[in-house]
């Protein structure tokens, strides 16, 4: 468990990234929390003979909430996201999600724009900002552009921002109504099993809309509009829900591992978004 | 004199036998300023890596290794060409077997040793791993034992005869190339014709999966031959320094008193660090080859994917029993995966270990076991992990057979345990499989426990739930885990316990120092367990000095006795025995001594606490410290100065600690998530040295326990492909995951020992485990489950609820 060797740079600004990125390509890679990047260097699957430290760079990190807008620096960590009661009080969601990831010590090292840029169909973030309807802010040597977080994912660590490209903030508006990040893993400091984010709003008795993305079921986070469909207008009762679960599994497509063969992941989907619904319901 | 002190302060002051001693050895751990193998750090030191098979078999066509050498750094690259000259390239296995050191010719195993890289650095080693380059030709892969039984493939063929024909192996005849041995005990047609005829019959077959110790610390060694004066030092993780240094002198020829052998502090053992590795091996020969110190230290998922791994026995049960629920026969036949090679750690004539206490703690008159050891493709090893020989296969496989005949006499299995029970009065009893079990009181433990945890509200509590399950107002089944579990510890009597022919006894050796302190050394070492505390407790009540006076050393082949070891819980029953032993030598000289300065007779003063009276007259007395300082300064007639004592215990017999175990779980049977709410575990290990060591050892037992009932395990694919090399995978529970345990006990001393305890480190390891599985068990037996296989995870779960209709 020790990593080929490597050169490392701690630039101060940007542009010495940027640079650095154009110098060496595909062989250049920057460093958020290393939470997952050190790991696979560690196991050889991860060759980076250029590691590009971001942790020097002003401006990177942080929690802005103003006029219903969120922007969370891409080096926020994820005990920041807890620690912040400005955002749990505009997405409370946000801090229900990030306890549950991993274990406190990993959460004070990893952040924000490391576990959205991963493309790791384990990590959390990346649903969780398809049901929040987020933005990424990516900046790179033709200058800044802003993706879509449910256009971002390609396939498993392959993402849409460019090798030359960094993100440096996620924004979002803040949500309304009711929330909840639900997920099954096997023990602390476990990827999900299967989990699912969920945001309702509603007008009366019925469900007004609805947001709903699930974790670890695809090679890619899955942002199912079917599912929300399925619930508004809705009183989110037990056919809404059994109907939204239906429209879940038409979407996901999880593998066989060692959480389990493919029909327990289905299954497993199923209560925990069912959970997820009816926890956001009784908030909205 | 007047004494100002009362008894009670002088027996405080002592801190002996009995009271719960802050341990000792906390005060560096909790500081991280232990001293582990990785921390012995030697000037020149060279670090070694491996570069491992990443098929599980497969033919080595050729290694080539100039582009290794060629780094900058890389002073040497051993293959088993290298090793052939010294005859070190295969090495003799605790079980009667060999094992390659490093491969020759062919690989075995997905991570076995190809070959060993020396470097300056542990960066440069890892490196230079990657830049040797191995040719192989893929084999077909055996996995499953009883595919290997029938399959043409030859695994090992170094044990085939040129002429086709299968030579006995270390355990008697074989029957398939790929076979170890058939092991027996007890009356097979006896039995059979007691379950032929029985009232009632229950059969099961069962996996106890494979699973591994995964001590914090893996394992390693530092090599140091220092060539001017011929002595090589050996510093490793070694749960039995001794026997390491023997074997390194039959292998390597260096005379053994020329070899030192150290265990640092140990970061748990739990049986993977008993054996001996070829990473040892490989730093002695790089050592010697470099006439520098070489290292070599295991990651973790080499730890995991090639030292020793626990368990894998596939058992097949038959159990017979009146209808009135007398057991009157057992019938167990077991398929042991040992892997590539025989490298289980089992005393010599035991290749099950001690299996044949299956019997359990149940009065069984006839009984049977067989078992078939079986080389298959994956890693060696078939160590106890947290247990005795083989005993918490033994423990599970009869908690287990108890359970399904239960549900064969629709009983209820707490009554079926009473009614079974070996009673007090049968004490000392021989099995039907030939122990003799030294004390127990079995039923006043069971009643006890079932009274401490309310079991017949819990039985009306669970009726309910199944009732509210079945009414569609919960989705979560209640299990009651029982069990009540016997142990064989104390390896054992030399007559008929022995490692690589070494007689499995322990020892102790006393230096009272002149101003009333002392030291003493042990053949055993502690890896976690807290032996500088308790045996200090033990001497300080034999010899009346107090336990903060005195240093417990072990580890050290140069200034220990010899001895076997700490694991099988037998440093307190055997080096614990010794300890006593060696104390009363110091007490009977100490005797004469008092004597002779109160100028009485010796049989006129007794020993009290900490002190030798004069009978009938207290306040005429000598304290130990001043008998101590008498030993030193006096010349007193007919006693030789000094005061030091030794002792070699060889126990008459194992003791047979008990326990009885009842776990209360919730599970979700929609997500397959287990919650356990209760656990309560009382504990019979005869007389109790440290209560709160004790109790320590017994959270840690039941959480690898839990650990390995509910999730841990070392899966393979189809191809030899560890499924499970990361701590992602391989299931360690931390605080999250673990339960609040209740502990309780009885005591009922070991009659033969010396100070009657009876070894408690592995107890909640054997008795947790089936009781973790019989509380999934039993929460789904109102539904129709008889048996289902561990680990427990959540899919497992979720699929014993799914098989048995309780989604649909
Ligand atoms: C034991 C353990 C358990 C874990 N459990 C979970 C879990 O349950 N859920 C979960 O979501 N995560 C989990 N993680 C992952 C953890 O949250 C990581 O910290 C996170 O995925 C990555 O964040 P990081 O800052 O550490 O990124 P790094 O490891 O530094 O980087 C990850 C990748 O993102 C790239 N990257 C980082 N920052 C940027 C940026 N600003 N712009 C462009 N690319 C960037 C890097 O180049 C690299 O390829 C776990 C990690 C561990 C070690």
């Amino acid at each position: 468990m020790i990593p080929a060797a490597f050169e490392y740079y701690r630039p101060t600004d940007m542009a010495g990234v940027i640079a650095l990125l154009q110098e060496h390509g595909d062989d250049a890679r920057v460093i958020a929390g290393g939470h997952s990047l050190i790991p696979m260097m560690k196991l050889r699957m991860a060759d980076v003979p250029h590691l590009i430290d971001l942790q020097a760079i002003d401006g990177l990190s942080g929690i802005t909430v103003s006029d219903g807008a969120v922007r969370i620096g891409a080096m926020t960590t994820q005990h920041d996201i807890i620690a912040s009661a400005e955002l749990a009080a505009a997405a409370p969601i946000m801090q229900e999600a990030a306890l549950q990831i991993a274990d406190p010590q990993v959460r004070y090292m990893g952040t924000v724009g490391g576990n959205v840029a991963n493309g790791d169909p384990g990590n959390d973030m990346p649903g969780l900002m398809q049901c929040l309807d987020a933005q990424f802010h990516l900046t790179g040597p033709d200058g800044d552009r802003t993706v879509e977080a449910r256009d971002f994912y390609e396939a498993a660590y392959m993402t849409d921002r460019e090798d030359e490209e960094v993100l440096v903030a996620v924004t979002f508006a803040a949500p309304s109504g009711g929330y909840a990040y639900e997920k099954q893993k096997r023990k602390i400091g476990d990827y999900a099993t299967a989990a699912a984010a969920v945001q309702i709003t509603k007008d009366g008795g019925t469900v007004a809309s609805a947001s709903i993305a699930m974790t670890n079921l695809s090679d890619t986070p899955v942002w199912s509009e079917a599912t929300a469909d399925a619930l508004v207008g809705t009183d989110c009762g037990d056919a809404a829900v059994k109907a939204a679960i239906a429209a879940m599994l038409g979407d996901i497509d999880p593998t066989e591992d060692n959480r389990g063969p493919v029909a327990f992941k289905r299954h497993a989907a199923g209560i925990v978004l069912g959970r997820a619904i009816a926890r956001a319901w009784s908030r909205a | 004199m007047k004494d100002e002190v009362t008894r009670e302060e002088r027996v405080a002051g002592l801190k002996g036998m009995g009271c719960s001693r802050k341990r000792v050895e906390d005060a560096r751990f909790t500081q991280g300023k232990g001293n582990y193998v990785d921390d012995v750090k030697l000037p020149g030191m060279l670090h070694g890596d491996f570069v491992r098979s990443p098929y599980a078999h497969a033919r080595i066509k050729s290694i080539n290794i100039d582009a290794a050498m060629a780094l900058p750094g890389v002073t040497a690259v051993l293959t088993a060409k290298d090793l052939e000259p010294l005859s070190l390239h295969w090495m003799p296995t605790l079980a009667g077997d060999k094992q390659m050191v490093l491969a020759d010719g062919k690989v075995l195993f997905q991570g076995q040793e190809v070959a060993f890289v020396v470097a300056s650095d542990r960066y440069v080693a890892a490196d230079a791993v990657e830049l040797v380059e191995v040719e192989y030709e893929e084999l077909e892969v055996l996995v499953d034992p009883f595919k290997s039984l029938e399959s043409d493939v030859v695994l090992r063929e170094d044990l085939v005869a040129e002429d086709g024909s299968i030579p006995p192996g270390a355990h008697g005849p074989r029957k398939h190339p790929n076979h170890i041995f058939k092991w027996e005990a007890g009356e097979e047609e006896a039995t059979n014709q007691v379950i032929d005829n029985a009232e009632v019959v229950a059969t099961e077959e069962m996996y106890y999966h494979r699973t591994h110790p995964c001590p914090l610390e893996t394992c390693g060694s530092v090599a140091s031959m220092d060539k001017v004066n011929g002595k090589l030092t050996l510093w490793g993780t070694f749960q039995a320094p001794h026997v390491v240094r023997t074997v390194a002198s039959l292998l390597s020829g260096i005379e053994e008193h020329n070899i030192r052998v150290i265990s640092p502090d140990i970061g748990g053992g739990f049986g993977n660090k008993v054996g001996v590795y070829p990473g040892y091996v490989c730093s002695i020969v790089a050592s010697i080859v470099t006439g520098v110190p070489v290292k070599w230290v295991e990651d973790r998922m080499e730890n995991l994917m090639s030292t020793a791994f626990a368990r894998d026995y596939w058992m097949k049960g038959k159990i017979s029993a009146t209808k009135e629920g007398k057991i009157t026969g057992l019938h167990c036949h077991v398929t042991a995966d040992h892997g590539a090679f025989d490298a289980c750690a089992d005393p010599t004539k035991f290749p099950a270990g001690f299996m044949n206490i299956c019997t359990g703690s149940y009065d069984i008159p006839t009984a049977y076991l067989g078992v078939d050891g079986v080389y298959t493709n994956k890693a060696p090893g078939g160590v106890s992990y947290r247990c005795s020989f083989r005993v918490t296969e033994a423990v599970y496989f009869i908690e287990r057979m108890i359970e399904v005949l239960a549900i064969e006499l629709d009983m209820d299995p707490a009554e079926l345990r009473s009614i079974n029970f070996i009673k007090k009065d049968q004490f000392p009893y021989t099995a039907a499989l030939g122990w003799e079990y030294d004390s127990g009181d079995y039923q006043t433990a069971w009643d006890k426990a079932l009274e401490a945890v309310d079991y017949k509200g819990l039985r009306a509590e669970q009726a309910q739930r199944v009732a509210d399950f079945k009414a569609g107002k919960t989705r979560k089944v209640m299990g009651i885990g029982l069990s009540f579990f016997t142990e064989i510890v104390g390896a054992g009597p030399v007559k008929n316990c022995d490692i690589l022919g070494m007689g499995m006894f322990d020892s102790c050796e006393i230096r009272i120092h002149p101003t009333g302190s002392a030291v003493a050394r042990l053949g055993t070492i502690s890896q976690g367990q807290g032996h500088a505390t308790t045996f200090a407790q033990i001497l300080a009540t034999e010899i009346g000095l107090s336990a903060d006076s005195i240093t417990i050393e072990e580890g050290d082949t140069d200034t220990a006795p010899y001895g076997l070891g700490t694991y099988g819980s037998r440093s307190t029953p055997v080096a614990g025995a010794a300890t006593a032993m060696a104390g009363r030598k110091i007490r009977a000289k100490a005797q004469m001594i008092a004597a002779y300065l109160l100028e009485v007779h010796d049989d006129d003063v007794e020993f009290d606490v900490d002190r030798f009276v004069v009978k009938g007259a207290p306040e005429r007395f000598k304290t130990m410290k001043e008998i101590a300082y008498a030993a030193y300064n006096q010349a007193i007639p007919g006693l030789e100065p000094g005061l030091e004592a030794v002792s070699y215990y060889d126990p008459p017999n194992m003791t047979y600690p008990f326990g009885a175990y009842v776990c209360v779980m919730d599970i979700d049977v929609d997500t397959g998530v287990p919650e356990i709410r209760r656990f309560y575990a009382l504990d019979d290990c005869g007389t109790r040295i440290n209560p709160m060591v004790i109790e320590g050892q017994i959270h840690g037992g039941l959480t690898e326990a839990l650990a390995v009932a509910l999730g841990q395990e070392i899966a393979y694919d189809d191809m030899g492909n560890v499924k499970t090399g990361t701590l992602m995978d391989f299931f360690l529970p931390t605080a999250w995951e673990v339960p609040n345990y209740e502990t309780d006990y009885t005591v009922t001393p070991s009659p033969h020992h010396p100070i009657g305890a009876k070894g408690v480190g592995e107890s909640p390891h054997v008795g947790g485990v089936p009781c973790f599985s019989n509380a999934v068990q039993d929460a789904f037996r109102p539904f129709g489950n008889r048996h289902t296989n561990m680990p427990h995870d959540h899919w497992r779960i979720w699929q014993t609820a799914n098989n048995l209709g309780l989604h649909d």
